[in-house]
């Protein structure tokens, strides 16, 4: 009886949105590569931490107050006032810096398998808009607490703008809205930061989801599942019923339905990273200075810089870039050069295997010594300005666009192993 | 429907047991939010209990506190206001204070702890207007009734002991909150008599 | 294909090596701190270091932040105790802990107005403080007559000189482990205070101690709360692992 009550109205609502239709072809009948390794579930812990971002940052706009007078003191009044304010507070803000660890987990992951590859540019592309607003979510985020690192590393990074060619000190004027930074950029900030940034992310995220689901998942073989109509022998097809949409197309071989083989994974891997994320937003929320530096807990005071302004750790490798380039201007490009790359990469990548694993030598220690320029960045990025330090920055700077010019030579022309028809077991 | 070749009795339990644990997952990390829109320490600092000097009061006069972000009436009765309370019992909704609309310990003939002060909200029980002292010059509102409380939104009507009268759209006696003596001169207010 | 996951863990342990040593490097040579090693969950600690607070900074340092009541129910203080042996200035009991010296004119006083101490355990960490506290010497150059190892020419005098005394400053020669002379100056035995060395310190841990309370008044909850959640979600984690085990038994 009930039972036929539920069918009767998933009935109606099918008849009317194609409810059913859509959990089938993106969940329950969507074919999933069955060989998804442990790289593979950063795609789902980026919803996850973003729904975090999302759900905490209402919570905390209920008591913070975006305005110069009062925002450190709002933040205070979050954390002791506010019953659980604390928690809240910290789930924020620690989910920020999960947010940029998924991330770049999930961009490794994409780096690896060869996932931004024909005909997966445009997939690649949304993710990197994605990466984009992220970068100038966290940045406008960072300055709401309105403390003395948050005011100068705003500081620090609006003077970019004054690199531009001739309109440089009229654009800087403009974005703080003031002669120095103040209310007037704080509000602003605040705006874009809770309402117009997260309407872009969730509109891009649903974009790169549906231009994910309309070419595929690729998977850590390089292999695709998706072979064409009749090619493939009746007893080698996979035992799994796919949608209609997918099936009629192709016959799909060495797969699984998303759910619920893989939402049960995603769930055992969202449960393990909650694990890791809770030891560090209860017992070290601080992130041992990374995550919420110590001269932010001294209000925004423009007279007074800190002693060393370091930019939160996520922006570390691009900040590097820039410092090392003894240019203001050239510092500039070559700061957003370095993110340009990553945009261009499909096209860099003259090669047609995807998989490291099939891949040349030379294209894994590319990608290794890419890996460690990038972290190696990260880490100068959050350190004084020595001359060593500047020293191995440019080295690693060099490691860093070097990954893309070389893979623009070698890819052509590269020395593959032969890739398989099928996935093995 | 189902894409699942398999469906035993194990897995049945696993899912059933992932699905409850993870359920209460989810209250678990609920509580932070909702316990967040509790009143704040700040809140409750403005709102805790306030002193109310009562010693300098004439008797007739009334003077108004703020508590909570309320008015709260405070009434030195003359003798003569207490002993005319009992008259117009008839003309009343709730004469007797049957209502929870004050303390235990001020369910009484004169609805207060001492006969001689009247601690009332200062907020008509009817749509939340401050309703208006009249000493000495009520019986325009009810007759042979000298001195009581008028609303000027709806015209509701109270007497010395913020009891409402009948046939206005007040529907219960004003409230009294919970307040207590610290000593013959000093009113407590937000705090019950013996808890403080 | 193992293979590769190896390599690429090695690359990444490289990386996060890499990463530690820089690390290492950043924080090269500054000024050494003692460690403070106070203890949260000692109330009879963060009661004393509250009356040491109270009698000695919050002339000049406020704790805007924090609530006197707050700060009793935290540190196990009953409310009539409070009121009347822990609220010097008479204000009410839910609000902050404020003085009434006018900053304008204590920056002209001291070179610039006394900081607000909320945050001060976080900002410079309880180490620094505790340090700090310990580290004035003689110099009458300064204009309150003392200077600090730990904040060279800092404004503030020796507010507790009467219970430590007075110290100065040393500077004698030492043989480094490459057999290099080198300089360095320490703080001789502070003389004259009605405390001793090892009581002074007792004090200083105590404030300490409070004032790394008053940065963050719920560490300890947080903390609590901490150990159940990981418990719980170590437990979901062993569920979900199994379930995930019995639905890919369908596909291996």
């Amino acid at each position: 009886m009930l039972m036929k009550l539920a069918t009767d109205f998933m009935g109606w609502i099918d008849k009317r949105l194609p409810v059913t239709d859509a959990w089938n072809k993106h969940l329950a009948q969507y074919p999933a590569p069955k060989n998804f390794n442990f790289w593979y579930f950063f795609g789902s812990l980026a919803m996850l931490v973003l729904v975090n971002q999302i759900v905490t940052g209402i919570w905390l706009t209920m008591n913070y107050e975006p305005s110069g007078e009062g925002a450190f003191a709002s933040v205070e009044y979050i954390m002791r006032d506010v019953d659980f304010g604390w928690l809240l507070r910290y789930m924020h803000s620690t989910g920020a810096s999960a947010f940029f660890v998924v991330v770049y987990m999930h961009m490794m992951r994409g780096l690896m398998y060869g996932s931004y590859q024909k005909p997966r540019e445009l997939l690649w592309i949304f993710g990197m808009l994605i990466f984009l607003v992220l970068m100038a979510e966290a940045f406008m985020g960072y300055l709401l607490p309105w403390g003395n690192m948050s005011y100068w590393g705003a500081q620090v990074i609006i003077s970019l703008f004054g690199a531009v060619p001739i309109i440089g000190d009229d654009l800087t004027l403009w974005i703080r809205g003031d002669y120095v930074i103040s209310g007037a950029t704080l509000n602003r900030f605040f705006a874009l930061h809770v309402i117009a940034m997260p309407l872009v992310l969730v509109v891009l995220v649903f974009l790169h989801i549906l231009a994910l689901h309309e070419v595929g998942s690729n998977n850590p073989e390089g292999v695709d599942i998706k072979k064409p109509k009749g090619s493939v022998k009746l007893e080698e097809l996979s035992k799994f019923t796919f949608h209609k949409q997918y099936s009629d197309k192709y016959d799909i071989v060495d797969a699984v339905p998303f759910h619920p083989y893989y939402s049960v994974k995603d769930i055992m891997g969202v449960a393990g990273f909650l694990f890791l994320f809770c030891w560090v937003m209860f017992f070290a929320p601080e992130g041992g200075g990374y995550f919420m530096e110590a001269p932010n807990f001294t209000p925004a005071n423009g007279l007074k810089t800190p002693e060393h302004i370091a930019p939160v750790w996520y922006f570390g490798p691009f900040y590097t870039i820039l410092r090392v380039v003894p240019d203001k201007l050239l510092g500039a490009v070559a700061m957003f050069g370095a993110i340009v790359m990553l945009f261009a990469l499909p096209w860099f990548d003259r090669g047609v295997v995807k998989s490291v694993r099939y891949r040349s030598k030379l294209h894994l220690v590319n990608l290794i010594q890419f890996a460690i320029c990038f972290v190696v960045l990260g880490a100068l990025g959050t350190m004084p300005a020595t001359p060593t330090a500047n020293l191995i920055g440019v080295i690693a700077s060099f490691g860093y666009f070097g990954f893309f010019i070389a893979l623009w030579f070698y890819s052509k022309n590269e020395n593959t192993k032969p890739v398989p028809e099928r996935i093995a077991d | 429907m189902s894409n699942v070749p398999v469906n035993n009795g194990r897995r049945r339990f696993l899912t059933a047991a992932t699905a409850v644990v993870g359920g209460v997952g989810v209250v678990g990390a609920a509580v932070p939010f909702i316990a967040s829109w509790n009143p704040s320490a700040r809140a409750k600092a403005a709102g805790a209990p306030v002193e109310v000097n009562i010693g300098k009061i004439q008797p007739g006069q009334l003077i108004r506190a703020e508590w909570r972000g309320k008015p709260v009436y405070v009434v030195r009765r003359t003798e003569q206001t207490v002993s005319n309370l009992a008259k117009h019992d008839d003309q009343l909704r709730d004469p007797n204070s049957e209502k929870a609309q004050q303390p235990v310990y001020a369910t009484n003939a004169y609805r207060s702890i001492k006969p001689e002060f009247l601690v009332a909200l200062g907020v008509c029980t009817h749509l939340g207007c401050a309703p208006t002292h009249h000493a000495g010059d009520f019986d325009q509102f009810v007759e042979g009734v000298p001195n009581g409380f008028f609303c000027p939104c709806h015209g509701s009507k109270f007497d010395m002991a913020g009891r409402v009268f009948q046939g206005v759209p007040a529907p219960l006696n004003l409230v009294v909150p919970e307040h207590s003596y610290i000593n013959d001169d000093t009113l407590l207010i937000g705090v019950a008599q013996g808890d403080a | 294909m193992k293979k590769l996951i190896i390599a690429a863990t090695f690359g990444i342990l490289f990386s996060v090596t890499t990463f530690m040593s820089f690390t290492a490097v950043a924080s090269g040579p500054s000024i050494h701190l003692d460690k403070a090693n106070n203890d949260l969950s000692d109330k009879e600690s963060l009661k004393k270091g509250f009356k040491t607070y109270l009698n000695y900074c919050l002339g000049c340092h406020q704790l805007q932040y924090q609530r006197y009541n707050r700060t009793f129910d935290d540190l196990g203080i009953d409310k009539a105790d409070g009121v009347a042996n822990y609220m010097p200035t008479g204000d009410k009991v839910g609000g902050h802990i404020l003085n009434t010296m006018p900053e304008e004119e204590a920056a002209k006083w001291f070179g610039s107005a006394p900081p607000d101490l909320t945050l001060e355990a976080r900002l410079r960490s309880p180490d620094w403080i505790y340090t700090y506290l310990r580290s004035f010497y003689i110099d009458e150059s300064r204009p309150f007559d003392v200077n600090n190892t730990v904040f060279k020419d800092v404004g503030m005098p020796h507010v507790l000189q009467s219970l430590q005394g007075v110290s100065t400053l040393v500077v004698h020669k030492e043989l480094d482990e490459h057999g290099e002379e080198h300089e360095v100056s320490s703080l001789s035995p502070a003389m004259g205070g009605s405390l001793t060395a090892e009581e002074y310190d007792v004090v200083i841990r105590d404030l300490t101690n409070f004032l790394e309370y008053v940065g963050e008044p719920n560490k300890l909850e947080r903390k609590a709360i901490g150990y159940w959640v990981l418990a719980f979600l170590f437990f979901f984690f062993i569920i979900s692992y199994f379930l995930k085990k019995e639905y890919w038994k369908d596909v291996h």
